[in-house]
């Protein structure tokens, strides 16, 4: 069984969305996605200040023997990138909701976000 | 008795695997009553060819090698000084007869599995540590197809590197060899790219200039200094790629330390014949920070379980078989036995032998320039390695080569007024007297040629001399005694699996017999010495063959032409379909560029076409593996106006002659499209159904599948097109040797017909095999796939079918339930089946997590059997984990494959016994193939990327 936090909210691409005090949103990908996806090797992620276009991909995931897009779920800019993905990938693969988070972005507007699923219906997407 | 009038050796039945009892048997176990009447119920009758191919019948070994011989005579093998990127060579005897004369190195497959496959991949990351070493750059591929395309790989990868710009140019140095120029020209064409050809000294890095390329030396021999280019190029933001030659950088600062952001070339003259064209080895190199934007395969150093160093292909995932339509390369195979050999020669004389050599060909370059000075020529370069570009009187330029060619010397033309002499490793002072006298035009000489020894200055300039080392690594030093070499070569044909040893049943890429008849014409001289533009009446031996094999392939496949250039199967998508879009030019249609493609694509298709600058539309597959023929019409109406046309693999990809595939090729027809077909099935087609007739307008044709050129652990390949008489006319050109059609849609490789020393193979499989045995080949190629299909079942569930419930000439069975019931995956499956001796099937293609069979014609039922009941015996392990006797995640599939020194070992805490783990089968005991590592952890050699040989303290452990 996947973990699946329930003060999260999630796309149904598989990222998660933690949401800050600041309206600073926190983005990664789910236990579900690392766990089908397997060992990280290496990810390729916005810089800081780089736009972002909700459902648009803003970077990829690469495994050993897959590669995938990872998609914004809102619009709006990157305020910071977790440079320590870079030494570490693994970290997505050991703590995908600490350790493991990937951007954090300020959103343009809260609308995009309402859209995302709870816990509850992402479990129900996944179907476990 | 009687006797007998015609020998009665056949080699079909050499070919073949099952005896004749055999097949009745087999066909009977499947419940038909002959193997006609199996072959009714698998091919759809609307599509079979009800006549024999009009093909000679079957001769024998004895006879067509005769034949080969007097081809073979009608070749002249003149001294060639031509140049252009190939260049005379000795193939050290030790190679040529453990490596290239030896199937423990030709026969075995691309090292899709690490663990039987440490051999080759060490003698690869040779060859990396080698082109790296001497190009002077960090990281380097494992090899790719020919000069020329790699030059247009670097082309595209900068294109990706550097930020997109609107209408992108990309400048070319007119001093390139003309068959680099003209690849280039006809790739950037497909993706927009405008190409400007000038002096590099004269270069302007115009806002839309993404890159350059430079030849160094130069094609006329010229060494000039690019570090003022590359300061230019970099200021604009662009980059700058050098073609260049192993040899000559041997004596030159390499490319990587004046500025150069990817280097290429050929390794042909390490050791490698020039056999009219090739296979030869292309090198790859670039800086570490564009590692991931690198085509082709790259070798790494990872460890396995126990934490030994052991190889494996690295960043795969860059690769057009994970990134389809996004990746930024169609090529799927590198040259790999051309790059062992290549690297072998590097070990074999080390970085002091290898100067030496360079030394001697540029000393013998001085002196041809001292002796033709002093005879009053011009020279028109004062620096140069082994290549004289030399003025001549236009009255007196056709009497100099008449002059040579009647000394059995070929020398090239580079203009009305200029001649390029090229020397190699081959040439003695002899041949440097022959060419003086040459120019001398049998005038008396003025001076003794053997007093000409050059005590003069080297032609290299004092700036762009190599001062930097290469070549340290121990491997390059250790091996230079002959005993020393046969040992290591050995030593690394014993880490590997190949046909000697054991089936290798790897769905889709077909891994039947490479009969030694086949293969002796590549050793042959007559045959590997050419130059691949010595000029054509030299050569009639092989354009007689040419002729012949067009012929027979295009009978084969029911089309009208045959173009042999594309050198592996993903080049003869790339001009299949390039001839398709200069097709549609041609009528005013330009615009239609959508390419329709079924998502059981592999994914080479989606890749090719974005190269021929194609958008992919992708068509759904129904639950049966089928094209979803609801959906394809849909797409095919709502694309019409743009519709380029579809491509479809025959029998899918999925193993299963579709009966749909006459109307899916009319309702692309319909719209206006064309039908490319993917000839990577075609050994189930051969002599029962032909792609000219069924509705198709060009397919490639793999001749290392289908007619028998070894895989060579991973390349060479060969890949011609067959097309209707509508495209004909398109077929490519080259620009050194006339081929092709009149409006050619360009040139794709950089010798007119590809591989050419590889196809007398081909050539020689279809006159001992004849119509009648080739016929005979896929029947009992789709025979054997049945059979395995039906001993496996009750064992494993088998994943698609046609409706008569049989299949094509390859299974697909699906591992996929064992995950939920015993913790057990399809790669755990796979690495087991190592411990049973055998190599495994195709993993997770096309659908994750199955495994694909094909067993070939040549397996014989004992083969077959032995592998069906190792298959068998592995479903019984896993029952026991189902059953709860053995653990999950902790049984002889989890901890597959089984080292020696992991079953001998003295701590031994598994819970199963050493015995079962080591000698699962009878014959394992009778012959053992042993994996050199354990499972190879692949993750971790992706995060810690090395490509060159490691330091020899990482082995100590």
């Amino acid at each position: 069984m996947s973990s699946i936090p329930t003060d999260l909210r999630y796309t149904k691409d598989h990222e998660y969305v933690r949401a800050g005090a600041d309206g600073i949103v926190t983005v990664g990908i789910t236990d579900f996605a690392q766990g089908e996806l397997g060992d990280v090797v290496f990810l390729n992620l916005p810089k800081a200040g780089d736009a972002v276009t909700a459902h648009q991909p803003f970077g990829t995931i690469e495994a050993v023997k897959a590669v995938s897009e990872l998609f914004s779920p809102a619009s709006g800019s990157v305020v910071e990138v977790n440079g320590a993905l870079e030494g570490d990938p693994a970290a997505v693969n050991r703590d995908p909701y600490g350790e493991g988070w990937m951007v954090r972005l300020r959103p343009a507007s809260t609308g995009e976000l309402n859209d995302l699923l709870d816990a509850a219906a992402y479990q129900t997407l996944i179907g476990e | 008795m009687k006797v007998a009038l015609p020998h009665p050796e056949r080699f079909t039945s050499r070919h073949i695997g099952p005896r004749p009892q055999d097949i009745q048997d087999m066909v009977e176990t499947l419940g038909y009553a002959s193997l006609d009447a199996l072959i009714d119920a698998v091919v759809p009758e609307e599509i079979r060819l009800r006549r024999p191919l009009a093909l000679p019948k079957g001769k024998s070994e004895r006879e067509v090698l005769r034949s080969l011989r007097a081809l073979a005579g009608q070749n002249e093998v003149f001294r060639s000084y031509l140049g252009m990127g190939y260049h005379g060579t000795f193939t050290p005897q030790v190679i040529q007869r453990n490596i290239l004369e030896n199937p423990g190195w030709y026969t075995a497959y691309t090292p899709y599995q690490p663990e039987i496959s440490q051999g080759r991949l060490e003698a690869l990351l040779n060859y990396q540590t080698m082109v790296s070493d001497l190009t002077g750059l960090e990281i380097a591929n494992a090899s790719l197809l020919d000069e020329s395309t790699a030059a247009s790989e670097a082309m595209w990868m900068t294109e990706v590197i550097v930020a997109k710009r609107p209408a992108p140019a990309y400048l070319v140095d007119q001093a390139c060899h003309p068959q680099t120029i003209a690849v280039v020209r006809t790739r950037a064409r497909a993706r927009g790219i405008a190409i400007r050809i000038g002096p590099a000294d004269r270069f302007e890095f115009t806002p839309d200039v993404i890159g350059a390329l430079v030849q160094y030396p130069a094609t006329d021999g010229l060494i000039a200094d690019y570090r003022e280019l590359c300061r230019r190029a970099h200021e604009a933001g662009a980059l700058v790629t050098a073609a260049t030659d192993l040899l000559a950088l041997t004596l030159l600062t390499p490319p990587g330390e004046w500025g150069a952001d990817i280097v290429v070339g050929s390794s042909q003259r390490f050791g490698v014949p020039m056999g009219y064209g090739g296979p030869h080895a292309a090198f790859f190199a670039t800086r570490e920070h564009h590692k991931r934007y690198m085509p082709g395969r790259i070798i790494g150093v990872s460890r396995d379980v126990t934490g030994r160093p052991a190889l494996r292909m690295a960043l795969q995932t860059r690769e057009q078989h994970i990134r389809r339509d996004k990746a930024t390369s169609n090529i799927c195979t590198s040259q790999v036995l051309l790059a062992v050999m290549a690297s072998m020669y590097a070990v074999y004389h080390g970085p002091d032998g290898l100067r030496r050599i360079a030394e001697r060909v540029h000393g013998f370059t001085l002196l041809l320039s001292t002796a033709l000075r002093r005879l009053g020529y011009h020279l028109v370069h004062d620096h140069f390695f082994d290549t004289l570009c030399i003025e001549v009187e236009r009255w007196a330029l056709p009497g100099i080569v008449d002059a040579a060619r009647a000394r059995r010397i070929n020398l090239r033309a580079l203009s009305p007024a200029h001649l390029c002499v090229a020397l190699d490793e081959a040439v003695t002072l002899n041949d440097v007297a022959d060419l003086i006298a040459v120019f001398a035009l049998d005038e008396a000489l003025p001076f003794m040629v053997d007093q000409l020894a050059p005590d003069v200055e080297p032609a290299i300039p004092e700036t762009l001399r190599r001062t930097s080392a290469y070549l340290t690594h121990p491997v390059f030093h250790l091996h230079h005694s002959e005993t020393e070499m046969l040992r290591y070569i050995r030593r690394l044909e014993g880490r590997d699996l190949s046909l000697t040893e054991a089936m290798i049943p790897l769905g889709s890429c077909t891994m039947k017999l490479n009969a030694t008849t086949e293969m002796m014409p590549v050793s042959w001289r007559e045959f590997n010495r050419l130059h691949p533009f010595a000029p054509r009446d030299q050569t009639a031996g092989y354009l007689r063959l040419f002729q012949q094999l067009r012929f027979q392939l295009a009978e084969i496949t029911g089309f009208a032409a045959v173009s042999l250039q594309p050198n592996a199967g993903s080049q003869g998508e790339l001009t299949g379909l390039l001839v398709i879009r200069a097709y549609h030019e041609s009528r005013g249609e330009g615009h239609r560029k959508q390419c329709l493609i079924p998502l059981s694509a592999h994914g080479t298709n989606p890749a090719s076409a974005v190269m021929a600058g194609f958008d992919v539309v992708t068509v759904k597959s129904d639950a049966r593996g089928n094209i979803d023929v609801k959906d394809l019409r849909a797409k095919a109406a709502a694309h019409a106006a743009e519709l380029a046309g579809i491509m479809v693999t025959y029998p899918s990809t999925h193993g299963v002659f579709e009966p749909s595939i006459k109307e899916i090729c009319r309702i692309v027809h319909d719209a206006g499209g064309q039908v490319y077909l993917d000839g990577a099935n075609l050994n189930a087609q051969v002599g029962l159904c032909r792609p000219g007739d069924y509705g198709a307008d060009v397919c490639h044709l793999n001749l290392h599948k289908t007619f028998c050129i070894p895989h060579g652990g991973g390349g060479p390949g060969m890949g011609p097109i067959a097309v209707a008489a509508h495209l004909a006319p398109f077929l490519p050109d080259h620009p050194v040797v006339h081929v092709g059609g009149p409006q050619a849609c360009g040139t794709v490789a950089a010798a007119p017909w590809g591989s050419a020393a590889i196809l007398p193979i081909s050539w020689a499989y279809i006159a001992l095999m004849g119509w009648d045995g080739l016929t005979e080949a896929t029947k009992v190629a789709i025979l054997n796939a049945n059979y395995i299909a039906q001993r496996l079942k009750g064992h494993y569930e088998l994943l698609y079918s046609g409706d008569t419930g049989l299949v094509a000439h390859e299974c697909i069975i699906d591992t996929r339930p064992f995950k939920q019931s015993a913790g057990v995956e399809v790669e755990d499956i796979a690495k087991r089946i190592i411990d049973y001796g055998f190599h495994p099937p195709t993993v997770s293609f096309p659908v994750p997590g199955t495994l694909m069979i094909e067993p070939t014609e040549s397996e014989s039922k004992e083969e077959l059997d032995r592998f069906c009941d190792a298959l068998i015996g592995i479903r019984d392990e896993i029952r026991e984990i189902e059953a709860g006797v053995a653990a999950r995640g902790d049984n002889l599939l989890s901890h597959a494959p089984h080292t020696l020194e992991q079953v001998i070992a003295d701590d031994w805490s598994r819970p199963y016994p050493r015995e079962r783990a080591a000698f699962p089968s009878l014959s394992t005991r009778l012959h053992k193939v042993w994996p050199t590592v354990g499972r190879i952890d692949s993750a971790y050699g992706d995060r810690n990327l090395m490509c060159t040989c490691p330091p020899v303290e990482s082995y100590a452990s």
